[in-house]
């Protein structure tokens, strides 16, 4: 038993000496787009196995965004699907309407990118009544802004209406999904270990207490609903040209819960939780797809174990040390202080 | 000029008059103490002067600056910090964070800075974190940075809590029970500690105590609430005096 933890011990540690090298993750990065692209190129993995790759990557998106309002500020939105269609028509919108026949490859991610920036916009006019209401008051708001979405849609003849849209080319590839997931992780994991991320953290324990502190909670606010929407908008946008059709009723509140699933499974208040989380549930539901409809049983009844066994999720409220910049910040003076005082202490 | 200056305030809620007719005039670097009774509605004027209610009446100046009507965080800014009667902390996060988010205001890069992690960003959190610590090792809490706060024992919470809010580089400084559930030792120690903090970092303390020990020993003016109103201001060898007190703490003499 010992000699197994300290193998263990000895693999950890080589683990967080090779993720804590300057260039681990430039290398990584680098490392994962030439896969990706030799993946798109060369067509060496099964079309379908990329397609559910893809769909870790879009899910991988949703659930750290959605985990930045669920997990880190503790407040509890059921929104982030209708966020998600707002990206997904205004993206397809313009690929199908907008843009130029032939410059579809080069016009793709500009229309993502508007998709992110109108649910941005969205998410900041959802962010106003969210100074007033906290808890249980958020999710009703947020849920009727769910049904206001999917209504609107489905009463909007230019946008298909219930019948959805289509003719998308399918423009979501390997290579774009990996550059907007990591882009997605790499910016809310730097919003949360920075001043305002802190803020974020700090509405979660205790919000008057943190105005008392004067952090402009309203700002805070606005920041952290402006950045969790503009990427379910960007996820919105890729899964609509992965699928090439997306109707309203993909973006009900059934599509919140299961991001909601993936969060809590993966763990509030943590990056690698919301990646686990996205990975496991996303690939889970493919594995279980031989037992049919026994899935729908199956998983509510492991989240139920979870639950019970593991209330905060895999990784709740824990970081893997990948995931955490500056640490030498605080460790290094740390350090200098102790050596100061051993030196005063001598004479 | 005074530092503080408190005229007329009245706060109600729903009808209940909960402070009536409220003046104070701090001058720098006075330390006063606010005594009353359970529900005398001492922590309501805290909560009058940080902004977490709203007078119904009157004007709170700060150096001549209208407080009344701003929200916390910008009363904070302006140089008031708080402790709360019930320890407050933030304490899922470190201690290190508790005191790094009291230097929220301080903090001179944009959200763009902060997403990208460019620019001005590491300078600032370098200085920041430095700063907290050295705060935090003048309060004897640096070897627990990186500890949670609510691991931290109930009198290094309390003594936390105190450096959180001077870390907010505070003139003024509310102490809300700063004694609440210490033994009579530990009240002569707090005695010190706050005398000290007051000349360390030359600020001005207003503190609400029920301990009378507490009160006696350091406070340079006294002012009772009873049921809101004031009944009585003044030194406070003239205030144990004061029958006015005495009744609102033992109750009417019976007449023989």
């Amino acid at each position: 038993m010992s000699s197994i933890k300290t193998i263990y011990h000895n693999l950890l540690a080589k683990w967080h000496t090779l993720t804590g090298h300057k260039l681990f993750w430039p290398v990584f990065m680098a490392a994962g787009l030439a896969f990706c692209i030799a993946v798109d190129t060369f067509d060496f993995v099964d079309l379908y196995l990329q397609l559910i790759l893809i769909y870790v990557g879009i899910n991988i998106i949703l659930t750290v965004s959605l985990n930045l309002i669920n997990g880190y500020m503790g407040e509890f939105s059921v929104g982030h699907a209708g966020f998600m269609a707002v990206g997904a028509y205004v993206a397809s919108l313009l690929t199908v309407h907008v843009c130029p026949a032939g410059a579809q490859n080069l016009f793709f991610p500009l229309a993502i990118l508007t998709g992110g920036i109108v649910a941005a916009l969205v998410g900041f006019l959802v962010a106003i009544p969210s100074f007033k209401t906290r808890g249980d008051y958020l999710a009703i708001v947020t849920l009727a802004f769910c049904m206001i979405v999917k209504s609107v849609l489905e009463n909007i003849d230019a946008v298909g209406g219930p019948r959805g849209l289509l003719g998308m080319e399918k423009l979501t590839t390997l290579p774009w999904v990996f550059f907007w997931t990591a882009l997605s992780v790499w910016v809310i994991r730097n919003l949360v270990y920075s001043n305002f991320g802190r803020g974020v953290l700090s509405i979660r324990e205790d919000e008057i207490a943190s105005d008392l502190m004067s952090v402009n909670t309203r700002q805070v606010k606005i920041i952290a609903f402006i950045v969790s929407s503009f990427f379910a908008g960007i996820a919105g946008g890729l899964f609509a040209h992965a699928l090439q059709f997306i109707n309203p009723r993909m973006f009900d509140i059934l599509k919140s819960t299961d991001i909601l699933i993936m969060v809590y499974l993966g763990g509030i208040g943590s990056i690698s939780g919301s990646i686990i989380g996205a990975v496991i549930y996303t690939i889970l539901l493919e594995v279980l797809r031989p037992i049919g409809i026994w899935r729908m049983v199956l998983m509510p009844l492991m989240l139920v174990l979870l639950m019970i066994y593991r209330p905060r999720g895999i990784m709740g409220m824990k970081e893997a040390r990948m995931f955490t910049p500056l640490r030498d910040l605080v460790t290094e003076k740390l350090w200098r202080q102790k050596k100061k005082e051993a030196t005063d202490a001598t004479p | 000029m005074p530092l503080l200056e408190i005229s007329k305030v009245t706060h109600r809620f729903e009808g209940l008059c909960a402070v009536s007719d409220f003046n104070l005039v701090l001058k720098p670097h006075e330390l006063i103490g606010i005594i009353g009774p359970n529900g005398a509605g001492k922590t309501t004027v805290f909560n009058l002067i940080t902004g977490v209610y709203r007078a119904t009446e009157g004007s709170i100046k700060l150096q001549g600056k209208d407080l009344v009507g701003m929200t916390p965080y910008q009363i904070t800014r302006l140089g008031i910090a708080r402790t709360f009667q019930n320890i407050r902390l933030f304490k899922e996060l470190s201690v290190l964070d508790n005191v790094r988010i009291a230097h929220y205001g301080q903090i001179a890069y944009s959200p763009a800075e902060a997403l990208l992690h460019i620019g001005r960003f590491r300078s600032e959190e370098k200085r920041i974190t430095n700063q907290a610590l050295d705060l935090l090792a003048i309060f004897k809490l640096d070897e627990s940075a990186n500890e949670k706060a609510k691991n931290l024992p109930y009198g290094l919470q309390r003594r936390l809590e105190i450096a959180r809010a001077l870390a907010t580089e505070p003139t003024l400084l509310l102490l809300d029970e700063p004694a609440a559930g210490m033994n009579p030792n530990e009240i002569m120690q707090l005695m010190d500690f706050i005398r000290w903090i007051r000349k360390t970092f030359s600020v001005t303390i207003i503190l609400i105590e029920h301990q009378m020990r507490l009160v006696m020993g350091i406070c340079e003016r006294l002012v009772v609430l009873d049921f809101g109103a004031t009944i009585a201001q003044g030194l406070p060898a003239v205030i144990q005096e004061n029958p006015k007190v005495m009744e609102a703490y033992l109750g009417q003499e019976v007449a023989s």
